[in-house]
């Protein structure tokens, strides 16, 4: 089996009294999509926060490669070649969609000692910034400010910037949170033209079960901070615990039925 | 071909009707309108206390401007800018005073008040850019005063309360004959005596002018879209990969570098410095001013705010005056329109200001900031 690019081992937060992430040990290898899932409140979003490096633990290590990446800020983890699209969309409102995605393509390849020249002669930066927008579905509102774009555009823009970022490990917090029927299948073909590319990590925080069972390679259940399940689809998805959360059925219902 | 297509032209965007051009037009050609001015202003307005007026809108628009970088382009608020400002202007001052009238007072002088300006910006950035916004301004504000009261206390250095006053290379002084005719007399263009007083406007207005220019390349830069977008959402900024806080200290100690440029020339025009011409908070309270009522994150706002309260500052209570004296017998009016007023108006001006222009003049015509 290939190496783990991301590992977290007991990582574990607790605010006051809560335990968010409660001692998770996970390892996710490249070229596999695995599939977040839990009710709400389970520490999902924590739990990739902690990765991206939002939030330092209270104890446990992350290594990215091998590598200790706990001590790290969130832009040296970015720069290591972690990339992380929000649940909540968090974009620069007031600068144009363009240039979102422009300061994304910036922060991966650097424009060196020419800091000072008009942003506008950086030719390259522009064209791979289109690229992307081009990819996600979004070239006709590049230059309206981020904050106009209709709730589906945004969530796009969130997609945008993070490959923008091309990072080798992408996690995904609800990228088709809130978006129409039609706008999400433009995300979830963007995940899995990813997916085709085998060095890459996928993380995906997912709730709407076609998706997952489309798309996992893998699924670990949250709840309550702890990692209570962790493989294959099909097996994950017959547990009871996960039947208990997605369909409301007690664990002890069938056996009594 | 009707008359209406023609009238829509390829400029009219049905899919981005640009209600913000007009504005634009209109805020680029005031400001070329006022770069104008300021390039003929000895030309132009002859006076003396119009040339002091000239020279204190081109000092201090590079010093809003600055000042701008910091709280309208990166969303950091300090109150120390009037502390680089002061350190520019005493070196240069402390320098002429002890080394005598000459360019290497001014060079050395300059240099050791923008190193020192940079340094001290560099450690209170590094030491506390990483705190909330809010105690970043109280240990500016602290900053400040603590420079404040070693600039009075220290009087054998900067002789306390009274401020220095210092001659100026030969070059700027009135007596220099900078042309002359064939009689040996200072020659006149258009009614202005060629002399000192000439060179020492040129070289505050060149100087101000290169200071801006380098001001509007870094905003347009790619290092002033990192700036934006760590004002806009500063998690994120972090999340794609750029490191906030370095950032936030680099602008800190290049606003510090300009502000201190501006306080070499500030220390220059007058021949004298003291701590009302450069570190008084009643300074930082007009920058504050200046570049909320010209937009903030505008560049070129700070050139219609420093520009419209220098000549409220200067010349409303002579238009006071005048209107005092027009209105005389009618009941109330004058009283109201006294010229000890003065303030009372400049308030009641910047109340509608900031009402008709919620975003600053520049910002609200350009139609940029809607927060």
């Amino acid at each position: 089996m290939t190496e783990p690019s991301l590992e977290t081992r007991n990582l574990t937060i607790r605010f006051g009294g809560h335990t968010a992430v409660d001692d998770v040990s996970c390892a996710f290898r490249p070229g596999e999509l695995t599939v977040i899932v839990g009710p709400n409140g389970a520490g999902k979003t924590t739990y990739f926060n902690l990765m991206s490096g939002q939030l330092k633990p209270s104890a446990g290590t992350i290594f990215k490669a091998g590598h200790d990446i706990t001590g790290l800020s969130p832009s040296a983890r970015a720069k290591a070649g972690m990339g992380r699209a929000f649940q909540l969309t968090n974009l620069f409102p007031r600068l144009s969609v363009l240039e979102n995605v422009r300061l994304a393509v910036q922060a991966r390849h650097g424009i060196g000692p020419r800091l000072f020249r008009k942003v506008g002669s950086f030719a390259s930066l522009a064209e791979t910034a289109m690229q992307h927008l081009e990819a996600t579905h979004l070239t006709a509102v590049a230059h309206f400010p981020a904050a106009a774009l209709p709730h589906g555009d945004q969530r796009k823009l969130e997609v945008a910037l993070l490959l923008a970022m091309e990072p080798d490990i992408f996690m995904f917090d609800e990228p088709t949170a809130g978006m129409s029927v039609d706008e999400a299948p433009v995300i979830l073909e963007l995940v899995e033209k990813i997916k085709h590319d085998t060095s890459k990590t996928i993380l995906l925080v997912e709730h709407k079960m076609d998706v997952v069972r489309a798309l996992a390679d893998r699924i670990i259940v949250l709840n309550n901070g702890a990692l209570v399940a962790d493989g294959a689809p099909e097996e994950v998805m017959s547990l009871p615990i996960v039947r208990e959360i997605y369909l409301g059925i007690p664990a002890d219902a069938e056996d009594a039925a | 071909m009707s008359q209406m297509e023609l009238a829509s032209g390829p400029t009219a965007d049905p899919a981005r009707p640009d209600p913000a051009r007009n504005g634009r037009v209109i805020v680029y050609g005031l400001v070329g309108l006022i770069g104008l001015a300021l390039a003929f202003a000895p030309f132009l307005f002859q006076d003396v206390r119009a040339g002091q007026v000239a020279a204190r809108i081109c000092v201090f628009i590079v010093l809003v401007a600055s000042y701008d970088l910091l709280i309208g382009y990166t969303g950091i608020v300090s109150f120390a800018h009037t502390m680089f400002f002061g350190l520019g202007a005493y070196g240069t001052a402390i320098a002429l005073k002890q080394m005598g009238a000459g360019w290497d007072a001014i060079i050395v002088g300059g240099a050791a008040g923008i190193i020192a300006a940079a340094l001290l910006a560099a450690l209170i950035g590094v030491l506390s850019l990483r705190v909330k916004a809010i105690f970043f301004a109280m240990v500016t504000l602290a900053a400040a005063s603590v420079m404040l009261v070693l600039a009075s206390q220290l009087s054998g250095i900067t002789n306390g309360e009274d401020g220095l006053v210092y001659q100026v290379p030969r070059l700027f002084k009135p007596a220099m004959k900078l042309m002359t005719d064939a009689d040996g007399k200072v020659l006149k263009i258009m009614g202005v005596s060629m002399n000192g007083k000439i060179t020492a406007y040129y070289f505050v207005f060149i100087a101000s002018a290169l200071l801006f220019w380098a001001m509007m390349r870094i905003v347009r830069s790619p290092l002033g879209t990192v700036l934006e977008a760590i004002r806009e959402n500063e998690m994120r900024a972090e999340a794609i990969g750029y490191k906030v806080v370095a950032y936030r200290t680099a602008v800190f100690v290049i606003a510090a570098v300009i502000a201190a440029c501006a306080g070499i020339l500030w220390a220059v025009w007058l021949r004298y410095t003291g701590p009302d011409t450069t570190l008084s908070f009643s300074i930082m309270i007009d920058i504050l001013l200046m570049v909320v009522i010209g937009g903030m994150g505008t560049m070129v706002g700070s050139v219609i705010g420093v520009v419209l309260m220098s000549l409220a500052q200067f010349y409303l209570k002579d238009l006071m005056q005048l209107a005092a004296s027009a209105t005389e017998g009618i009941s109330v009016l004058p009283h109201l329109l006294e010229p000890d007023r003065w303030l009372l108006w400049l308030g009641l001006l910047f109340i509608l200001l900031v009402y008709f222009f919620p975003a600053g003049i520049a910002g609200t015509l350009m139609k940029k900031g809607n927060h």
